[in-house]
């Protein structure tokens, strides 16, 4: 059977799945659907939804509550996530499992509240101090939005690390067609309380992933957001803060196999190779199809992961292909990710920076 | 209180010695709040110390408890999450005055939402760590690294702003009290949110800066009229618990998608795509949502891609419209049917048009004006009707008119669709009728 939702209610419907039990957000456009909905829906389920004083205070609780046991997630857009910035820093610093979904709307500042952007590619990875990875799903369909926010709340378990879902105003706010046999619960790991762990942080080998801990359960719990020990007290000493930053790199680096999702749709002999993600997806999907009808031979890449960069399944898809048409809602932003990796091949960058979706038409002409 | 500080090792306490300065007051603080914890709680690992930066912030690491060691100024939120998140904890969080600034908006909030948090304010009324600048505590005249020509600012009553905005329990002391250990032990005990302003001597800066003592902090409380003692004492519903409980009188049952039946058949061949342009409150996104239902429930995928300004009840508002009969990637493409409502969606009417066919149509009402389109015009004439078409009904109508004009899929789902929503049932079908019915009795003409 069909249903007709749209990507903020399949967010919503795959965060209750995942067991999402504490949510904390400010009201922003175009995110402000996902707070409205979890506010009624959190408390029927068992859980938490509190509407923060701001959004620093709203990253600020979640990160609270995932210490003290609950599975969080958080959402807002570009001004928002501007405001979390910081905090990003310190769920990376002290290894919180946290789902940030940020709905892009155009910047810069204010920008558009009611308008489509995907400026924010490259601000979920180095937009808070230090440089330090994090992970970014993007779903480019409705149903997507239920399944990669599933993916995302297990992600966040799997690496203890904040996890961005980042879509826009279009695909949230865009009503459309579900069936719903494709809403497939995506499996999320239990959280496993270690209640008494020798240290809070384990940093040999570097790539583990320490277990998770929680407050009032077991030894007493210890955290912080300055440089530490594997006990989670202060240190400037080279060595431990040399092995908690490499720690920190490492644990996603040396995992990226897991966490590399994209839907290749390539074609044998194809010179041209179209990358894209989000709502923007969408509309490279339809211009390949016309150019196939068209009995041109194009390579269509919807990336799921956007960081770590999905180097293996890029190289994989751009392998025989001479250019690569790369469409993007901001003045060619993640197509720079994709230009370190192209080698000699040309690489087409079809930014659109003024509100309007970028329209099947305008990457067909691409596709030559 | 100047020299060596003796600290006694309490149960909360480990064994690490407190690396203050001579005379500083967060030692004495830390062990008033030791000897409070041993008085009210039993479990180390329940009691969660979140400190944020400066002195203060090293706090957490001389007890035996759990700890959150977070960002600058904003313990409280972290605090508030713990809390909320698991209420059987013991939350206090352990601040410097400099947070009462950077996180000044967290403080009349916590106390607003009376989360049962206790807040320690270790106020030595300047910024110790990062150089003898002025905070937001600061008393008037006082020379600070950031204030040479003496303080102009007046300090932040901590207490007082909490207590006028709901806080359970409010206390101003120095650390100098006998009492304090006692003071905040009934700030744990007390229900609700709970601040301490504890003022006390920056041996490093502040001191030598204005040659501060302990009477000169005593005379100038009371200078500032900010006197020491329970500030405020009162009975609130905790949040947590309040929350909980409000939660609990909630039948309701979560979100889940509303799968729609197929009940009828379209037999629609090609993409269409309808924009209904209007006024916002015109009920155009109501009436495209009826069109969708109806579309699923006929076996086609639709889609809707509304456009507003960030105004609510003022302005455009508009819906594109997409129907296929396989699923829908995208929402783009020229309209097949431009149904233009109102004045207020004039231009994007009027945009829409420059992309119409020759086979596309017009589907708008008499008391608008003409707009020149290659496709032609059907116009829905509300006279001849036997009850008054409202301006709220002619979303529907038009889109009425359209499925029919376009033969989207059986007027009898749109029917359907409109007796499962949320208005008069008849009523809406009648509007349905009448869009149809305009749109069968008008002249069809090219403009």
């Amino acid at each position: 059977m069909r249903a007709y939702i749209d990507g903020s209610t399949a967010i919503v419907l795959g965060a209750l799945d995942a067991g999402c039990d504490f949510f904390a957000g400010y009201p922003i456009t175009p995110a402000s659907p996902i707070l409205m909905s979890l506010m009624r829906d959190l408390p029927r389920n068992g859980g938490v939804a509190v509407q923060g004083e701001d959004e620093i205070a709203s990253i600020g609780m979640c990160i609270g509550a995932a210490m003290a046991g609950a599975r969080v997630m958080t959402a807002t857009s570009g001004p928002g996530l501007s405001l979390y910035s910081e905090n990003v820093g310190l769920a990376i610093m002290g290894e919180v499992p946290l789902v940030i979904v940020d709905v892009q709307r155009l910047g810069p500042a204010t920008g558009g509240a009611t308008t489509v952007g995907q400026g924010d590619v490259q601000f979920v990875r180095w937009g808070t101090s230090g440089g330090f990875p994090v992970i970014a799903l993007a779903p480019s369909t409705i149903a997507e939005c239920y399944t990669l926010t599933m993916r995302a709340f297990d992600l966040a378990e799997r690496f203890r690390t904040p996890v961005f879902l980042l879509t826009d105003k279009d695909l949230n706010l865009t009503m459309g067609t579900v069936d719903l046999a494709a809403l497939v619960p995506v499996s999320v790991r239990e959280r496993v309380i270690e209640t008494e762990p020798e240290t809070m942080y384990t940093y040999h080998p570097p790539e583990a992933v320490p277990g998770m801990v929680r407050y009032g359960t077991g030894r007493p719990v210890r955290f912080t957001g300055s440089t530490h020990d594997e006990d989670a007290f202060i240190t400037k000493d080279p060595d431990r803060v040399g092995a908690l930053n490499r720690h920190l790199i490492e644990k996603i680096e040396r995992h990226r196999a897991e966490i590399e999702f994209a839907v290749e749709d390539t074609v044998p002999g194809a010179a041209t190779l179209v990358v894209a993600y989000g709502v923007t997806a969408g509309a490279a999907r339809t211009a390949v199809r016309r150019a196939r009808a068209a009995s041109r031979a194009v390579s269509m890449l919807t990336l799921h992961t956007l960081w770590p960069v999905p180097e293996t399944v890029l190289e994989r898809a751009m392998a025989g292909t001479r250019r690569v048409v790369v469409p993007e809602l901001n003045p060619g932003l993640y197509c720079r990710e994709i230009d370190r990796l192209a080698g000699n091949r040309e690489v087409v960058s079809i930014g659109r920076i003024d509100g309007e979706p970028i329209d099947p038409g305008e990457i067909l002409e691409a596709l030559r | 209180m100047t020299g060596v500080t003796i600290t006694r090792a309490g149960s909360y306490r480990n064994e690490r010695a407190y690396p203050f300065c001579p005379g500083c007051g967060h030692g004495p603080i830390l062990d008033a709040l030791d000897g409070a914890l041993a008085a009210t709680v039993n479990d180390p690992s329940r009691v969660v110390i979140v400190s944020d930066i400066g002195c203060s912030g090293l706090s957490d690491q001389y007890f035996a408890t759990s700890a959150f060691h977070g960002l600058h100024g904003r313990s409280i939120t972290y605090a508030t999450g713990i809390k909320l998140a698991d209420p059987s904890l013991d939350v206090v969080v352990v601040m410097g005055d400099g947070g009462t600034g950077i996180g000044g908006a967290h403080l009349i909030n916590a106390a607003r939402r009376n989360v049962g948090i206790t807040v320690i304010v270790m106020n030595n009324l300047n910024f110790g760590m990062t150089g003898g600048q002025h905070s937001t505590t600061t008393p008037p005249g006082a020379i600070t690294s950031t204030t040479p020509l003496g303080n102009l600012e007046r300090p932040l009553d901590i207490c007082g702003t909490a207590a006028v905005n709901g806080a359970a329990f409010a206390y101003r002391g120095t650390s100098f009290d006998d009492d304090l250990s006692d003071r905040i032990a009934e700030a744990i005990a007390h229900p609700g949110f709970a601040v301490l302003d504890i003022w006390e001597l920056c041996t490093a800066y502040y001191v030598k800066a204005n040659r501060f003592s302990r009477p000169g902090m005593e005379q100038t409380m009371r200078e500032l009229g900010m006197e020491r003692g329970v500030i405020a004492r009162r009975t609130v519903a905790e949040y947590a618990a309040a929350y909980r409980a409000a939660a609990a009188g909630d039948s309701g049952a979560p979100l889940r998608p509303v799968g729609i039946p197929q009940t009828h058949t379209a037999h629609l061949e090609d993409r269409r795509v309808v924009l209904l342009s209007g006024a916002a409150g015109g009920r155009v996104r109501t009436a495209a949502r009826y069109a969708a239902t109806a579309a699923i429930a006929s076996g086609l995928w639709a889609a809707q891609h509304d456009d507003y300004p960030v105004t609510v009840k003022t302005g455009h508002s508009i819906a594109q419209l997409v129907f296929d009969r396989e699923p829908i990637d995208d929402v783009s493409g020229d309209p097949d049917a431009v149904v233009w409502l109102a004045p207020e969606g004039r231009s994007r009417a009027a945009a829409a048009l420059t992309r119409l066919g020759p086979d596309g149509v017009l589907v708008t009402f008499p008391d608008l004006p003409s707009l020149q389109h290659p496709g032609r015009t059907v116009l829905l004439d509300p006279s001849g009707l036997e009850f008054r078409l409202s301006r709220a009904d002619r979303a529907l109508a038009g889109m009425a008119a359209a499925t029919s004009l376009l033969g989207l899929f059986p007027l009898e789902a749109l029917q359907a669709a409109v007796a499962e929503g949320r208005g008069d049932a008849a009523r809406m079908q009648q509007v349905v009728d009448a869009g149809v019915a305009m749109a069968g009795s008008t002249s069809a003409d090219a403009t």
